[in-house]
């Protein structure tokens, strides 16, 4: 690695830097632990970039502020968690059903309430399911290292602003507050078009545009809901990110996402130095998820554990992506428990079948 | 090279500073490194911690388990801790506060060093952490000391600068002693 330009950074600082490097000069939010360094970052750097960061009265004022930004097209962020993020799920709705590209970061918290500030993924269901009304979805992103955190705020951007959805990157206080060396490098691209047709900029010289998501005349709410579902498909066939690892000669693959994932790497590295033929499937999309992949593997006829820190969520999503689910172990650690390396090894060695 | 630490003590002995210092040194050298503190409802006078995993190839947890070495500056964090080291592994205990007798294993590789008495005798009873920094990385070679030496300008605010050089001494003593 080239030490000279790397800087040590928390990830929760390296996710706030990448989104000033990509362009976004608008912040606006409500502080809640564990992501602080956020906007402590944005408000110390955004105006020395002639940016704006705006503390707001609460969590729905923020995200109702994004929705405002995001219709002028400018790259725009906010960042919350647990709670603050559930306030936000209105709103979430509202800019699917608008079509405005934005990043949201949830640092999730122990739940359910006001829970803890420590690592958890109890936040999985809410962010793929949708928490919010309706029938869309958002792009979720799950990265694992300070410098994942730092590239999929760049990704996070481009993404949203492809498929005029909303992008959430979904990391935890592992993520938040580990610091590692990052390479902090600058996108070429850090604006959206300027001549999209949908932007509300001033109709000088044209006629008005009107962004909104009430369609009342008949068979129009229909043609609206197709359109999205069809956004949605164009993103499962094109941008479904995945990493696998050892996946060739598996018995056994564990599943997991984020710092689980992480963690799991190391308990895998064991297992292989023990002889025991074990892979990993991470998720980088969450939404969209990387069912083919999955499928794909789960024909090689190994069995799969899946990881994670809840009681068992992304687990329904793999077993409808493998040939049998009955294939599919579950290992969970609830809110207020992060597991060691040694933990999920001994689970591994318990599930493994040669 | 894989190397991993857990560094723990009261709030406001200088624990996490130490694991950042580590880090720093660790990035001089070129290395990949993890700094994760523990975290909490963290305070002034309660217990405080951090895993630093230093090594050539890509990290993957940065949740220590069972680290290869330890620093422990006072009780709660022996009581904590001292299971969870691997056997053969270096501890470095503060006998300022807790003597090496309350110890419970003799698997281990122990260096046990009056921290704050040192410290004082540099001449800041602070210093301990970093007699117990320099003592850590004289034993194991995790990273040169010269590397900790010259990375105080990466982990210190540029306005405590003018200490770097007692800090200097601090790690020096330290390694002496191993």
């Amino acid at each position: 690695m080239s030490a000279a330009k790397k800087v040590f950074l928390k990830g929760n600082e390296a996710i706030a830097m990448a989104a000033i490097n990509a362009g976004c000069r608008y912040y606006f939010g409500y502080p809640i632990t564990p992501q602080n360094d956020i906007p402590e970052y944005m408000a110390r750097h955004l105006p020395e970039v002639g940016g704006e960061f705006l503390q707001a009265e609460s969590e729905i004022a923020s995200i109702n502020m994004l929705l405002g930004a995001a219709a002028t097209g400018v790259r725009v962020m906010t960042s919350s968690s647990g709670p603050g993020i559930s306030l936000m799920q209105e709103g979430f709705s509202y800019l699917a059903g608008n079509e405005l590209p934005a990043l949201v970061v949830n640092m999730s918290r122990q739940g359910p309430g006001l829970g803890g500030i420590n690592a958890t993924q109890g936040d999985y269901f809410q962010a793929v399911k949708g928490g919010g009304h309706g029938d869309y979805h958002l792009i979720v992103l799950a990265p694992h290292t300070g410098q994942e955190l730092y590239d999929l705020t760049i990704k996070g951007f481009e993404l949203a602003e492809k498929y005029r959805c909303l992008t959430m990157l979904l990391g935890d206080a592992i993520l938040g507050q580990i610091k590692e060396p990052i390479d902090p490098w600058k996108p070429e691209k850090t604006a959206g078009d300027p001549d999209r047709e949908w932007l509300i900029t001033g109709a000088r010289g044209r006629q008005p545009r009107l962004i909104k998501s009430l369609y009342l005349a008949d068979g129009e709410m229909e043609k609206h809901n197709w359109r999205l579902q069809e956004k949605y498909r164009r993103l499962a066939a094109e941008d479904v990110m995945v990493e696998t690892r050892h996946t060739d000669d598996a018995r056994l693959v564990v599943v997991a996402f984020g710092s689980m994932a992480r963690i799991a790497k190391t308990s895998i590295e064991q297992a292989r130095a023990k002889g025991l033929r074990v892979g990993l499937i991470r998720p980088i999309t969450l939404y969209p998820f990387p069912t083919a992949t999955i499928g794909e593997i789960s024909r090689q006829g190994a069995r799969f554990l899946t990881c994670e820190m809840n009681t068992g969520q992304m687990v329904e999503d793999v077993r409808l992506a493998v040939e049998n689910p009955g294939q599919v172990e579950f290992y969970g650690r609830p809110g207020g428990s992060v597991p060691t390396p040694e933990e999920i090894l001994a689970r591994i060695e318990e599930t493994y079948q040669d | 090279m894989y190397y991993d630490v857990i560094m723990a003590g009261f709030g406001g002995q200088g624990v996490m500073l130490i694991g950042n210092l580590l880090a720093y040194a660790a990035i001089r050298e070129g290395k990949n490194v993890t700094y994760l503190p523990s975290y909490g409802v963290e305070m002034r006078g309660g217990t405080a911690n951090c895993s630093v995993v230093v090594a050539d190839e890509e990290i993957g947890s940065p949740v220590v388990g069972r680290p290869g070495s330890l620093i422990i500056m006072n009780r709660p964090s022996l009581v904590k801790f001292e299971p969870r080291l691997q056997p053969g592994g270096v501890l470095v205990l503060n006998s300022s506060l807790v003597p090496a007798a309350e110890c419970q294993r003799d698997d281990l590789d122990l260096v046990a060093l009056p921290l704050n008495d040192l410290a004082r005798e540099v001449g800041n009873d602070k210093l301990a952490n970093m007699v117990a920094l320099g003592a850590l990385v004289a034993k194991t070679g995790i990273v040169a000391l010269e590397a900790a030496k010259d990375a105080l300008e990466d982990a210190l605010n540029p306005k405590y600068h003018r200490m770097i050089p007692i800090n200097q001494q601090a790690m020096d003593k330290g390694a002496a002693l191993v």
